[in-house]
């Protein structure tokens, strides 16, 4: 499992290549396929235990399906996702029942993933039940512990969906996502649908949380403070592919690749005297069934030189854990 | 609010409420404003705070048949808007306010072209013939910067991006040259490099045509951005009101302090965000007090027995809460 023995400890999740093409098909009885949506186009990273990687970027650059292939929820075109050193999508029988109580999600509307009839507890419990043979005193149990882990009253477990605000909803998701004592939660957008005053409370759980339990997260997210103060790592999507990936502070600190810079140029600072270095990119993110050759960001960036169009920049380290694709490195 | 503007759109203890089975929802319960000719007041606060409301009510756009406006002063210009019938209400949108929503998908109709949909829009402004109807509709689009206008005249909304059918959108808001544009969370669906260029686009309308803006929004950052003013809502009525920059640099009410202190910041690291606790109440059960008393760390007996009135802090800022009322002796 090691690579050229220079790394000693197998990480918690390794992505190695990850590939996914949906094919676009033209035409009901005879379909043909006239393209492929390049949705994740040859992206690697590792996940460590108890740490978190933000994966952030604008609709369509691939986080999203990047964290259903994670999920299992797709399979990949190409490419691996390891657990433990094992590729997920081979798994079978006991060990995929396995991975099912070793990775979780949480998604960004708690309303579509709690079933509106089932009473808290039983959703909390079948999350249970569908991984683990457990008595029910001992499902119980684990119902009331779960609970109070996210901070909501034993009350909550007799109780539906409907009589929640979206933050106590939230909770709940994140209860159930719990009940399996898993290793990786996978976060989609985890806050964007709560009002701003909850934010702060979810935030400070989903970290609390992983002090507690030892978590790995996936953090998923267009909102780059969010993903600023909660991941320890972060990668920059940009059609399908990573484009920048360095630890939080090092790439917020100094964003090297240009499509990075007009991200973070473009969300705007919460002060009126914040100096402004508008780089405002021209365009919109071309579609990714046919991607711009050379580097994606090209017909874009206003740094582009001659080869940009021509030769894919690979991803290169500039600094300790910070790599870029630019060709400008 | 710059005392050399004057007045366009004044807003005088607006109360509007909702009749519904569970009770009367007091979405907007007493809220006061005025904007001032090419100034732009953000309201801001969070969901349920009754911002939206706010906007539909100065329309005359409440649901039917619950909503209802049951006091209150909406002055256009000097007009009140309350009491005016449905018919003069229809000469009023559009020309005179117009009103930008979160999701350009809802505004624009799947069935007909972007440029079916603008013309329409014009016909009711103008005279001209259809030639001429469509010659307008392609110049607005080529004022939103929409490239390539007459091609996207031909386009169904769905062709379209998200950016480009608000861009689309907000064409047929400044079509009909309005005093007023209200413009309730306009880039919520956008992404931020998207925000960014419908941002601009919009300074550059205000820059050009004069236009008042009423901004509802949730995000500081809009509001640091694009606002001359901020009015801080919660629980349907205004904590805090001021200068954008006063309010960012010195703000008074707990509410706002709370909120801006739990917003993480893109600019800075911090190990751990202040959270407020609790959430709104519900606007159809609101407490006797101060409806923030319940989550506010330095309420006292006073807050939860009556509702502090609102209380002069600097220029043109003031707040609502009993911690900021002077003292007697500096009176």
């Amino acid at each position: 499992m090691l690579e050229s023995g220079a790394i000693a400890v197998e990480p918690l999740i390794r992505v190695e290549d990850l590939t996914k093409h949906f094919p676009v098909t033209r035409g009901l009885l005879i379909s043909r396929t006239t393209g492929q949506v390049r949705a994740v186009d040859g992206i690697s990273f590792t996940i460590g235990r108890q740490e978190t990687l933000g994966l952030v970027g604008e609709s369509g650059c691939g986080k999203t399906t990047t964290s259903r292939l994670l999920l299992r929820l797709e399979r990949p075109t190409a490419g691996r996702v390891l657990l433990d050193g094992r590729d997920v999508h081979a798994l079978t029988g006991a060990d995929l029942s396995r991975y099912h109580t070793r990775v979780q999600a949480v998604f960004q509307d708690p309303w579509s993933s709690l079933n509106p009839r089932l009473r808290i507890r039983d959703t909390i419990a079948e999350a249970l039940v569908v991984n683990r043979r457990v008595s029910k005193a001992g499902k119980l149990e684990r119902v009331e512990e779960v609970l109070h882990q996210v901070g909501l009253p034993l009350a909550a477990a007799s109780r539906y969906p409907h009589e929640f605000s979206g933050g106590q909803r939230q909770r709940i998701a994140l209860a159930s996502a719990l009940a399996s004592d898993p290793e990786l939660i996978v976060l989609d957008e985890p806050v964007s649908a709560l009002d701003v005053s909850i934010r702060a409370q979810i935030m400070n759980l989903l970290k609390d949380l992983q002090a507690r339990q030892q978590l790995s997260y996936l953090l998923v997210a267009h909102n780059l403070a969010t993903v600023r103060y909660i991941a320890h790592r972060t990668a920059v999507m940009y059609l399908g592919r990573i484009v920048e990936h360095a630890d939080t502070e090092s790439l917020y600190r100094s964003p090297l690749h240009p499509y990075t810079k007009a991200l973070f140029a473009a969300a705007l600072p919460a002060d009126p005297d914040a100096p402004r270095d508008d780089m405002i990119l021209s365009g919109e993110v071309p579609s990714p069934i046919d991607p711009p050759s050379g580097c994606h960001f090209h017909p874009r960036c206003p740094f582009a030189m001659e080869q940009c169009s021509r030769v894919e920049p690979a991803l290169k380290a500039v600094a300790a854990g910070h790599v870029v694709s630019c060709h400008l490195y | 609010m710059n005392a050399a503007e004057p007045i366009v759109l004044e807003v005088k203890d607006l109360r509007a409420y909702l009749y519904t089975r569970w009770g009367v929802v007091r979405a907007v319960d007493g809220v006061s404003f005025a904007l001032g000719e090419g100034e732009t007041l953000g309201l801001v606060g969070e969901s349920g705070c009754g911002k939206t409301m706010t906007g539909l009510s100065i329309l005359r756009l409440l649901p039917e048949p619950a909503g209802r406006i049951v006091q209150g002063q909406v002055l256009l210009e000097g007009e009140n808007l309350v009491t005016k019938s449905e018919a003069e209400m229809r000469r009023v949108r559009g020309r005179r306010i117009s009103m930008i929503l979160q999701d350009p998908q809802t505004s624009l109709n799947p069935v007909f072209t972007v440029g079916d949909q603008l013309v329409e829009a014009l016909r009711m402004l103008h005279t001209d013939g259809e030639r001429a109807l469509s010659h307008r509709a392609e110049e607005a689009l080529r004022r939103v910067k929409v490239a390539a206008p007459e091609q996207r005249m031909r386009a169904y909304p769905h062709q379209m991006s998200g950016g480009m059918k608000q861009r689309v959108v907000g064409a047929i808001a400044v079509a009909g040259e309005p005093r007023v544009l209200i413009a309730d969370e306009p880039t919520t669906a956008l992404d931020v490099t998207i925000q960014l260029q419908y941002l601009t686009l919009l300074k550059e309308i205000q820059a050009r045509t004069r236009l008042a803006m009423l901004f509802i929004t949730h995000d500081f950052g809009i509001v640091a951005r694009m606002c001359d003013r901020v009015a801080v809502m919660y629980a349907g009525r205004i904590v805090e009101s001021g200068p954008t920059r006063a309010l960012f640099r010195n703000p008074r009410h707990p509410y706002t302090e709370a909120l801006m202190a739990s917003v993480p910041r893109m600019e800075a690291s911090v190990e751990r965000l202040p959270s407020i606790e609790g959430q709104p109440p519900p606007l159809h059960d609101l407490p006797v007090g101060c409806r923030f008393a319940p989550r506010c760390r330095y309420a006292d007996d006073r807050c939860r027995r009556e509702y502090p009135p609102t209380f002069p802090i600097g220029p043109a800022h003031e707040a609502a809460c009993w911690r900021v009322e002077p003292s007697p002796s500096s009176r």
